[in-house]
């Protein structure tokens, strides 16, 4: 390929480059400024605006937070929460999946499309907390792992890549006297592990990343996972609003060295899968986009 | 094993008059396998929507759905003739105007540039920027938000101060809940917009391009002329999907920026049904509320799809 020297083109690359530059770093900036400013001492972030780098390094935020049992107690909920959802969702998902990409099953089809029809429909707010309700979940931790436990859309992706998969491989097992499940355990399953990854991870992720469904369905605040306590500290705190319920009246807002604290400790385990989930998730977002 | 395999090779494949019986004799592992996920769906999909019923009716959560008085469309009246309704369809509109018009082009742009830079390491490195905040949930990206934006030792009203400026009451002020929006959502998912195109562009012929260099067109006519057709199909596919999501503006996300001094602007349909319904217990008006929000959004979807085949591209399903 014959590459373009001209002026014009060097200077298009030129600024193209120092413009993508700005957009990276104006995006990251946003959690470097939080993380420096976690282990900042509050005098320091009073003096200087812009905290990239703390110079008076101090970990007072976070025994602080150490300290209060709330933080701690909902980090426990969630890590919980994430790895049972996980789990309980991957068994689900793998299974239907499975059954699902057998092409020659009767009533596939009508399956398939109960499933898409609720990514375009569904009954709301309202009628599903009444479902979770009546069956007793309100308060449990289940509220916060069954009725989220299936995504349509990881399902989809799921079905597709087993579908893909040569056909000649169950063919041998079966004709070694392999049934559907032996099939499924030792062999489908060791071959679709980079899916199997990819969908865990899109699921551990929504999982730590749930708040709504802890506002609706979980009353008692010490089952509260880790994003509504953030949510209460730095959302509801800052903005001074009147719905401050959680907060006790004698209860100062928080300084903003511990706020970042908060935030840190809910964002580092997204940070610390990242690289994982960045290796598969661009296929798996495409997946996603082929009709099934 | 040889007659094993034999047997299962002489085994006939099931014609559709055998029936769902002996499909599920012979397939019992793999139903067995589905039925779990189903339930999932019945329970926690179907029931819900059946569960609209209660829109119909004056539902007590002592009486039961079975129990309840029946009152046909009065909650629908009830809705289109409350003062609030058009004060919410002229919120949702607004920020879903914002979402097209001032969001789409963005993932578009951003991944024209990307796909201009010829260091390959330089690209990968701002990739793996901004796709980050797509994985942060709501919360963290609202919560980063509001301690950059808050009037209490904030980084933004610290900024305008040294700059001799008023500080600014980024939170409570209506003013600014729609650029404050729209900015959260460019931030979250401007990165991850850009993955559907780059992958539409990594397909283009390269001879395309050499062409036209020998033709004597600079780096911007190239883009205009083969790179922006070229994706073209994916572009009003994705516009038509976003026109057919009218009505989903983002409810986590609305409901966390939400608060007694922004609701004028800010309410949408379902934070009123949350308001409504769950906060104020009115369980029936307030699943109308939901119902009118779910039955608009699957007719754009629905037309949405016909407009795109209409086109002649793709269809969304």
């Amino acid at each position: 390929m014959v590459q373009d020297k001209s002026w014009g083109s060097r200077l298009f690359d030129g600024v193209n480059i120092f413009l993508l530059a700005i957009v990276g770093i104006v995006t990251v900036l946003p959690f470097i400024h939080v993380l420096a400013g976690s282990f900042t001492t509050v005098g320091e972030l009073a003096r200087k605006q812009l905290v990239l780098f703390p110079t008076e390094f101090t970990l007072d935020a976070y025994r602080y937070i150490f300290t209060t049992n709330t933080v701690m107690k909902s980090m426990g909920v969630s890590i919980f929460v994430t790895v049972a959802g996980t789990v309980f969702s991957m068994l689900l998902t793998v299974l239907m999946a499975y059954g699902l990409s057998k092409r020659d099953l009767r009533g596939r089809s009508a399956i398939m499309f109960l499933i898409v029809f609720t990514m375009l429909f569904n009954g709301g707010l309202i009628p599903s907390f009444l479902v979770v309700k009546s069956l007793g979940l309100i308060d449990s931790y289940g509220a916060l792992i069954i009725p989220s436990a299936m995504s349509a859309f990881n399902l989809i992706i799921m079905r597709n890549f087993f579908q893909n998969l040569p056909e000649g491989l169950e063919e041998s097992a079966k004709i070694d006297g392999a049934g559907s499940w032996g099939i499924l355990f030792r062999i489908v399953i060791p071959l679709s592990m980079p899916a199997t990854a990819t969908i865990s991870l899109f699921y551990a992720v929504s999982y730590w990343n749930t708040y709504f469904q802890a506002v609706m369905y979980i009353n008692d605040a010490g089952k509260w996972p880790v994003q509504v306590i953030l949510r209460q500290i730095v959302i509801l705190a800052s903005a001074l609003t009147a719905d401050t319920s959680g907060w006790g009246e004698d209860v100062l807002p928080p300084a903003q060295s511990v706020k970042m604290a908060v935030i840190v400790v809910a964002t580092l385990p997204i940070l610390i899968v990242y690289p994982f989930l960045q290796k598969h998730f661009a296929k798996g977002a495409l997946l996603g986009s082929i009709k099934g | 094993m040889n007659h094993t395999s034999a047997q299962v090779k002489a085994l006939p494949r099931l014609s559709r008059k055998e029936g769902l019986a002996k499909s599920l004799m012979k397939n019992g592992a793999l139903y067995f396998m589905i039925l779990p996920g189903l339930l999932y769906f019945l329970i926690f999909k179907y029931l819900p929507m059946f569960g609209l019923v209660i829109a119909f009716q004056d539902y007590k959560p002592y009486q039961g759905i079975f129990g309840s008085d029946w009152v046909g469309f009065a909650h629908f009246e009830r809705l289109f003739s409350e003062p609030m309704f058009l004060n919410i369809l002229t919120n949702t509109l607004v920020l879903f105007v914002l979402n097209l018009v001032i969001f789409f082009p963005v993932p578009i742009v951003l991944a024209l540039m990307l796909n201009e830079v010829r260091q390959q390491v330089f690209k990968r490195i701002i990739q793996t920027m901004v796709y980050i905040p797509h994985f942060m949930s709501w919360v963290i990206i609202v919560s980063i938000s509001f301690v950059m934006l808050s009037m209490d030792r904030g980084l933004i009203n610290e900024l305008l101060v040294a700059a001799g400026f008023e500080k600014v009451n980024f939170l409570m002020n209506p003013d600014w809940f729609r650029p404050m929006y729209i900015l959260q959502i460019i931030w979250r998912e401007a990165g991850w917009g850009t993955i559907i195109y780059l992958a539409a562009m990594a397909s283009i012929d390269p001879q395309l391009y050499e062409a036209s260099r020998i033709d004597g067109a600079g780096r911007f006519r190239q883009i205009w002329h083969i790179t922006l057709p070229s994706i073209r199909s994916v572009i009003i596919v994705l516009l038509l999907l976003k026109i057919g999501d009218v009505l989903e503006v983002g409810f986590e996300h609305i409901f966390l920026l939400l608060n007694a001094m922004n609701r004028e602007v800010g309410e949408v349909f379902d934070t009123y049904v949350y308001l409504a319904g769950l906060q104020q217990g009115q369980f029936s008006y307030s699943a109308a509320v939901g119902f009118f929000k779910s039955f608009v959004g699957l007719a754009l979807v629905i037309g949405a799809n016909w407009l795109s085949k209409k086109f002649g591209e793709e269809g969304i399903y």
